[in-house]
């Protein structure tokens, strides 16, 4: 039995005036095991990257954890409140406890310094380093990330890289104080195919052999199926179902979740075999239908949908937020 | 393959740039069959969508001609090529920089038309009418603005539009890979259902092998500007003839997490199309490089009477 490294509980979040704020979270609860990595799921507008931002006490202006929990247990041990950090906490967290890989390489790095100096930045605000060793322990790491020529890469800049390149740049960055969570928001969505398989194999096992845990952001159910040990669909701000991977895949049992695989072109399909669409689209968080945001779209809506429902365990580690769930599985 | 709509021969475009010449598409030939829907795939780079523009001679081919219904519209005046694009369309990639922001839907749908000048005012509105129901928006929205649609919906404006001068051939660069699958899903059935509806001819630009496998009845693959293989989906995908199709195919994330996980993965990066690898331009990544490949360009060698390969190993690697 592994310990449990991050529990998020009941975490709502909302932008704009606190008196009405538009409600982005809406009692998120998940958890992650260490070494494991937990997928979240969700097209455009589900909330997904919101959740890693909030993590990382990164929501832009506006954006406030109005309730919930996120309590994360570093390498020590040691358990932290992510909601309530002092900045000075939270900064000397970000690094050796959690850090973040963003989908865009290329925003996230500065263009002004050279990749050794952005990746040994990480060394000189969390470690007593010298230049030297920095520097020292910088190309072992591009090494690490399988960066060919590291000793000559450290010192170029990020617009000399292709595209694969900055991306391993930027997990380089993030696992060079050895975190205890990685927090992957789309980091190979921006990437061709080939490059994207070369990254995931880094991943897998950089986090094999370092222990981490991952929480892996992504709207890809190809991605899902090879990464994720346990997975949390998200639908318009809400954990919709959660379950481990092949649960997930066998027995889906959200009308979303099913939805949602139904609609993925199968990479190995039959002649004459018709994708079923979501018919709709997924509304504005300003206009969420009563009850059950999903259920406008959902073939099996009825009334009793708009009562609401919250996520239950519908089977051991497997749950669900949905009235219909026993009938879907 | 008797009768092509569409016949692309030696095709290239290079562009002269301060750095030197971009190899962006180097001697591509292909055709399209009247009513087919041919996939064209690569990673970024690989020269697909700028052969999709010189093909309806958006931007100009270096060499190479494109036969449009038995004429060479390459050397067509710039009238006779204004009359000839009323039957060839394109629909872009991102929905929201390709609809001018400023316009109304139904005067977006109509421009084609009015550029043409077809019909009345009166004839035009109910003409777009008539489209935007038939890629499943209302006649109610020509009053709106792009903004106030979503990605799915912009994306269906952008297919009216396109189709609004009753084209017969249609280039669709990456349409819906900026869209979410739920909605991608969407579009993707109303492309298969315009084409039986329309007798529509496609050539379908796209990175995602799922995706053409899904919707097309050919598929041309590239890289770097060349041409690697090409025939029907089915064989492409099942059994590729060229190791980059191979690779390609096995570094798509399967749906299925008992999938196996052992693929073949490239090294390395894309080269610069600056100065593309001498021979065959795939073999600085390829596992079964030989000497030769180094040496010697590609040309294309039958797989099956209706699928070519270009790889010059073909023969050495398959009767193994």
């Amino acid at each position: 039995m592994s310990e449990t490294i991050l529990t998020v509980e009941g975490l709502r979040v909302g932008f704009g005036r606190k008196a009405s704020p538009v409600v982005a979270l809406r009692d998120v609860s998940f958890a992650l095991k260490r070494g494991e990595t937990l997928a979240l799921v969700g097209e455009s507008g589900s909330g997904k990257s919101v959740t890693s931002l909030a993590l990382m006490g990164l929501l832009p202006p506006g954006g406030q954890v109005m309730a919930g929990r996120m309590d994360f247990t570093d390498r020590a041990g040691t358990r932290h409140d992510l909601t309530a950090l002092t900045p000075t906490r939270r900064r000397a967290l970000r690094g050796p406890g959690l850090s973040m890989i963003f989908q865009e390489p290329m925003s996230s790095l500065n263009p002004l310094f050279t990749v050794g100096d952005q990746i040994g930045e990480m060394l000189l605000l969390h470690e007593t380093l010298d230049a030297k060793a920095r520097r020292r322990r910088t190309i072992e790491m591009l090494e690490l990330v399988e960066i060919p020529g590291a000793a000559n890469r450290v010192d170029t800049y990020p617009h000399e890289m292709s595209g694969g390149m900055r991306q391993r740049v930027m997990i380089a960055m993030a696992m060079i104080c050895n975190p205890a969570l990685l927090i992957a928001d789309e980091p190979t969505t921006a990437l061709d195919v080939t490059i994207q398989a070369q990254i995931l194999d880094l991943m897998r096992r950089l986090q094999k052999d370092l222990g981490m845990s991952i929480l892996f952001i992504t709207h890809d159910m190809g991605v899902v199926a090879e990464m994720a040990d346990e997975v949390a669909v998200m639908y318009a701000g809400a954990v919709v179902e959660r379950a481990g991977v092949l649960d997930l895949f066998d027995r889906p049992r959200h009308p979303y979740t099913r939805g949602l695989l139904a609609s993925i072109p199968d990479p190995d399909p039959k002649p004459d075999e018709r994708l079923v669409p979501i018919p709709g689209s997924v509304p504005p968080l300003t206009m969420l239908p009563k009850g059950c945001a999903f259920a406008p779209r959902c073939p099996l809506a009825e009334p009793a949908c708009e009562r609401g429902v919250s996520l239950t365990e519908k089977a051991p580690g497997h749950f669900a937020a949905c009235i219909h769930s026993e009938e879907v599985a | 393959m008797s009768d092509p709509l569409v016949s692309i021969r030696g095709l290239t475009k290079r562009f002269e740039t301060p750095s030197g010449t971009v190899h962006a598409v180097e001697d591509v030939s292909f055709d399209i069959p009247r009513g087919a829907i041919v996939g064209l795939v690569g990673e970024s780079g690989s020269g697909k969508t700028t052969l999709g523009r010189a093909l309806l001679r958006l931007i100009e081919p270096t060499v190479g001609q494109v036969i449009f219904d038995g004429t060479d519209i390459t050397g067509l005046s710039a009238a006779r090529m204004r009359e000839m694009r009323r039957r060839m369309q394109i629909i872009f990639q991102d929905p929201v920089s390709s609809l001018n922001p400023r316009l109304k839907v139904g005067d977006l749908v109509a421009e084609g038309l009015k550029a043409h000048g077809v019909g009345s005012r009166g004839e035009r509105r109910d003409r777009v009418a008539a489209l935007l129901e038939e890629v499943g928006l209302s006649a109610d929205h020509m009053e709106r603005y792009p903004h106030a649609f979503s990605g799915g919906q912009r994306q269906r404006i952008g297919i009216a539009r396109a189709l609004a001068l009753e084209p017969e051939f249609i280039v669709a660069d990456e349409s819906v890979s900026a869209l979410d699958v739920s909605i991608q899903a969407q579009v993707l059935n109303l492309l298969l259902d315009l084409r039986q509806r329309r007798n529509l001819t496609m050539l379908f630009i796209a990175h995602d092998l799922s995706v053409v496998n899904y919707l097309c009845d050919r598929v041309a693959v590239m890289y770097l500007g060349r041409l690697m293989e090409l025939g029907p989906v089915g064989p492409v995908h099942r059994t590729p003839a060229h190791p980059y199709t191979r690779a390609l195919n096995s570094a798509i994330p399967r749906p299925d997490p008992r999938a196996a996980r052992n693929r073949e993965t490239l090294t390395g990066d894309i080269p610069s199309p600056l100065s593309p690898p001498s021979g065959c331009v795939f073999r600085t990544r390829c596992a079964h490089a030989a000497p030769v490949c180094a040496t010697e360009r590609p040309t294309p060698r039958a797989a099956a009477p209706d699928h070519q390969t270009f790889c010059i190993r073909y023969e050495d690697l398959h009767d193994a």
